[in-house]
């Protein structure tokens, strides 16, 4: 990408040399040094971003919170028509979240309480796999982000997941956006959508919205995968976790405290 | 095999007609340039009034730049960028570029107005709120 | 050649103008989806392809089964298919252009569909099929305009155009292959994680693409001069016999592991289809519909006598069609998302203005065929005068 930057500006200077425009010149000319492009200093870097929600301590409220922040950040619309809503964390029942491991006796506590679900950031996505443009694509730390510039809106990513975490744009959703963040954009009809593990908070350095929500209950764990002394690997180690539909091999990064 | 001299030569009359359309639609109705006036309160209190490259490589590249800056962001998890001259700058159409450029109706539009490309940026990105 | 299709009779271009105007309202209805986007379709969150898809995916079997004329044809040297094979490949033109239309219309930003050549993703199963279909449509086009060419002047066609025709049997193969593992691939979706599938897409496409070349022929025979001949048509009627009978092998099978496993996530699309799943089943009268012409078809067609009286057989292929056509055009794609990942049901049926869209794609490809047919039958007419 810098080279392309480059090349532009080299393209620009011949044509200007043609044209005789002398400050276009001048700027190359002053220009030895490469434009570069880094992180953002205090940004929190890891190799595999992961989550464990502890179930144990979470109430209807506390998931109600969580929803709102994250879509109230992120612009998401508020759809009522449950056919063309947009979720990117919501709650579930048990049965929902984990279809198949309910049975008759089950505890009923755990039967009734908020399941938070949400992308899994799979470490090896179907996601991915499927997309024909690399419009969602898995970073390096692990994030499976969607590039909404790319987006062509096939919804083959939707049919791929197996967690349904993904939403599509079915109409213009400005209308239905209260307030907006404007600090973060909105999306536009036609696009696919989903949680993107806070990565704009992530490159400020803070941690992401639904984490923030929780703090004080420590309900919620976000951290490095790959670092032994991290929170998210302390409460795994001393946890016994459980992850939705572990066995379609997809390798699910949100782990659940039943 | 039919030769319809009578149908050919008016049906290329027609098709010529219609292909060149759009000159005859424009001709005689030349627009002046616009003049964007770009000094919005932030930009006037600047010491030193210019943008991440000097105006006329901006003018002509700002699109290979935001196309550039996005692919960066979202794909390659840089979000800053160091320009030749050693500043630093996030790089975020919505949050950079619009803090200065607060004028989106005057510094956008006109000129994408006057050439009439359309480009999708604020399908998306949030417009910073003008006072009118 | 293509003058002979801006000459006919008054029905052919009352027949034209009825295509045109469905063309017409079909695309009025697109600019209008276009405009505010695919939330007019009955596709939702959960059911989240519909229609469109459905019928690609249809159509992608109809556009392969010309295969089953060209390898008795190219491959056995079978004579009679020699008149008829230009017909089989005309109609895989029209079909894959229609399933190109309908990817297009089910994308929710298709000014953005060249990405898929920007930025090319081998790893993506719809890249490939992007790749398949065009090659097939190119290959069919080629491959029939220049045969076609040849028969008129009265030479034999180019030599060149032999190894293009080995090839379209393997592509054949290959679109609907590529195809049903754009299904076959996902994780999660039960009702279309299965070994089979390409298979019985395969014989699903093997049966109903040839009967809807019967039907075209016997109507050809109708309005023009032009007779694919008695025994050309109980060949493919043979072919067809035995397509559906593996069509309905194969679902056999599937019914089998479902239930003699006793997995529920296998067994859910299927309860849902057939009986309703937690009281919602709009769709158990299409596929039981669907299973009954089916079943019915099938007896029918491997009756001899029965095939071998046309205005019988003509009926029993129209049924053949109509349950091919529920099992894969309604009930493959939408049931293969019911429930939903999480075992929530949403259900699907489509709306007016997808239909209407679908109608006007469907209007287009029956407008190529129409022209190509006539350039064809123009030809064929000529040459026996």
């Amino acid at each position: 990408m810098e080279n392309g930057r480059r090349k532009f500006l080299k393209i620009a200077g011949a044509a200007a040399l043609g044209l005789g425009v002398k400050p276009v010149i001048d700027a190359v000319a002053g220009a030895d040094e490469p434009v570069k492009y880094v992180a953002r200093e205090g940004a929190l870097q890891a190799k595999r971003w992961a989550m464990v929600v502890d179930t144990r301590k979470f109430t209807q409220e506390l998931a109600e919170e969580c929803r709102k922040v994250c879509h109230a950040e992120h612009n998401v619309p508020e759809i009522e028509n449950p056919k063309h809503e947009i979720k990117w964390i919501w709650s579930e029942t048990f049965e929902h979240a984990f279809p198949g491991h309910e049975h008759e006796y089950s505890d009923p506590d755990v039967m009734t309480r908020p399941f938070m679900v949400l992308c899994n950031h799979c470490d090896d996505p179907a996601c991915v796999r499927v997309c024909p443009t690399k419009a969602t694509f898995k970073r390096e730390d692990g994030i499976v982000l969607m590039d909404m510039h790319r987006c062509i809106g096939c919804r083959f990513c939707m049919a791929a997941c197996p967690f349904g975490a993904r939403s599509f744009n079915w109409k213009d959703p400005r209308p239905y956006i209260g307030e907006t963040n404007d600090e973060f954009p909105t999306r536009m009809k036609g696009v696919v959508e989903k949680c993107n593990f806070c990565a704009e908070r992530l490159a400020k350095g803070v941690m992401p919205a639904c984490v923030e929500v929780c703090k004080d209950k420590e309900c919620l764990f976000f951290g490095d995968l790959d670092d032994p002394e991290s929170e998210v690997r302390k409460v795994l180690s001393t946890n016994h976790t459980v992850r939705r539909k572990a066995e379609l091999g997809t390798n699910p990064m949100v782990y659940y405290i039943i | 095999m039919m030769y319809d001299k009578k149908l050919i030569i008016p049906g290329l009359v027609i098709f010529v007609w219609l292909m060149t359309l759009p000159f005859w639609y424009n001709s005689g109705k030349a627009t002046a340039a616009p003049e964007v006036k770009i000094d919005t309160p932030v930009i006037q209190e600047m010491a030193e009034k210019k943008c991440i490259e000097d105006k006329q490589y901006m003018r002509e590249a700002h699109m290979q730049v935001l196309d550039d800056w996005r692919d960066e962001v979202v794909r390659e998890r840089k979000r800053v960028e160091v320009t030749t001259g050693g500043k630093t700058y996030e790089m975020s159409l919505q949050n950079e570029c619009m803090k200065c450029h607060s004028n989106k109706a005057e510094f956008c539009d006109k000129c994408h107005d006057y050439v009439a490309v359309d480009p999708y940026c604020w399908d998306c990105h949030i417009e910073p709120k003008e006072k009118k | 050649m293509l003058e002979k299709a801006i000459t006919g009779r008054a029905g052919y271009w009352i027949w034209v103008l009825l295509l045109l105007s469905a063309i017409g309202a079909g695309f009025i209805t697109y600019l209008f989806q276009l405009k505010e986007g695919l939330g007019i379709t009955g596709m939702s969150r959960d059911v989240s392809w519909g229609f469109y898809i459905a019928q690609f995916t249809y159509l992608v079997g109809v556009a392969a089964s010309a295969v089953m004329l060209v390898i008795p044809y190219y491959l056995h040297h079978y004579k009679k298919f020699g008149k008829i094979t230009i017909f089989g490949e005309f109609v895989a033109v029209a079909a894959v252009t229609m399933c190109l239309l309908f990817i297009i219309v089910d994308l929710g930003q298709p000014q953005r569909c060249l990405n898929v050549l920007a930025y090319p993703t081998p790893g993506s199963i719809l890249f490939w099929d992007m790749v398949v279909l065009n090659g097939y449509l190119f290959l069919n086009i080629v491959i029939g305009w220049t045969v076609l060419g040849a028969e008129r002047k009265g030479i034999a066609a180019p030599h060149w155009v032999k190894p293009l025709i080995y090839l379209s049997i393997p592509w054949a193969v290959s679109i609907h292959t590529v195809t049903a593992f754009l299904y076959a691939g996902l994780p999660g979706r039960h009702y279309w994680l299965t070994a089979i599938l390409a298979a019985r897409f395969l014989a699903s496409a093997f049966c109903s693409g040839p009967a809807i070349l019967v039907l075209l022929m016997l109507i050809l025979r109708k309005l023009t001069k032009f007779d694919a001949g008695k025994e050309a048509i109980q060949s493919l009627a043979k072919i067809i016999a035995y397509a559906m009978f593996l069509n309905v092998f194969f679902v056999l099978l599937e019914l089998f592991t479902a239930f003699y496993s006793n997995i529920p996530g296998h067994q859910h699309t299927f309860v849902y289809l057939f009986h309703g799943l937690h009281g919602y089943g709009k769709l158990v009268p299409f596929m039981w519909t669907s299973a009954v012409l089916g079943v019915t078809s099938l007896g029918l067609m491997i009756i001899p006598s029965v095939r071998k009286c046309e205005p019988v057989l003509a009926i029993t292929l129209v049924l053949l069609i109509i349950a091919t056509w529920i099992d894969k055009g309604l009930g493959l794609v939408a049931g293969g998302f019911i429930p939903n990942p999480l075992e929530h049901i949403t259900e699907y049926f489509p709306t007016i203005p997808e239909l209407i869209i679908t109608a006007g794609i469907y209007a287009s490809g029956a407008l190529i065929l129409t022209v190509l047919y006539k350039v064809a039958v123009g030809v064929k007419e000529e040459n026996e005068a």
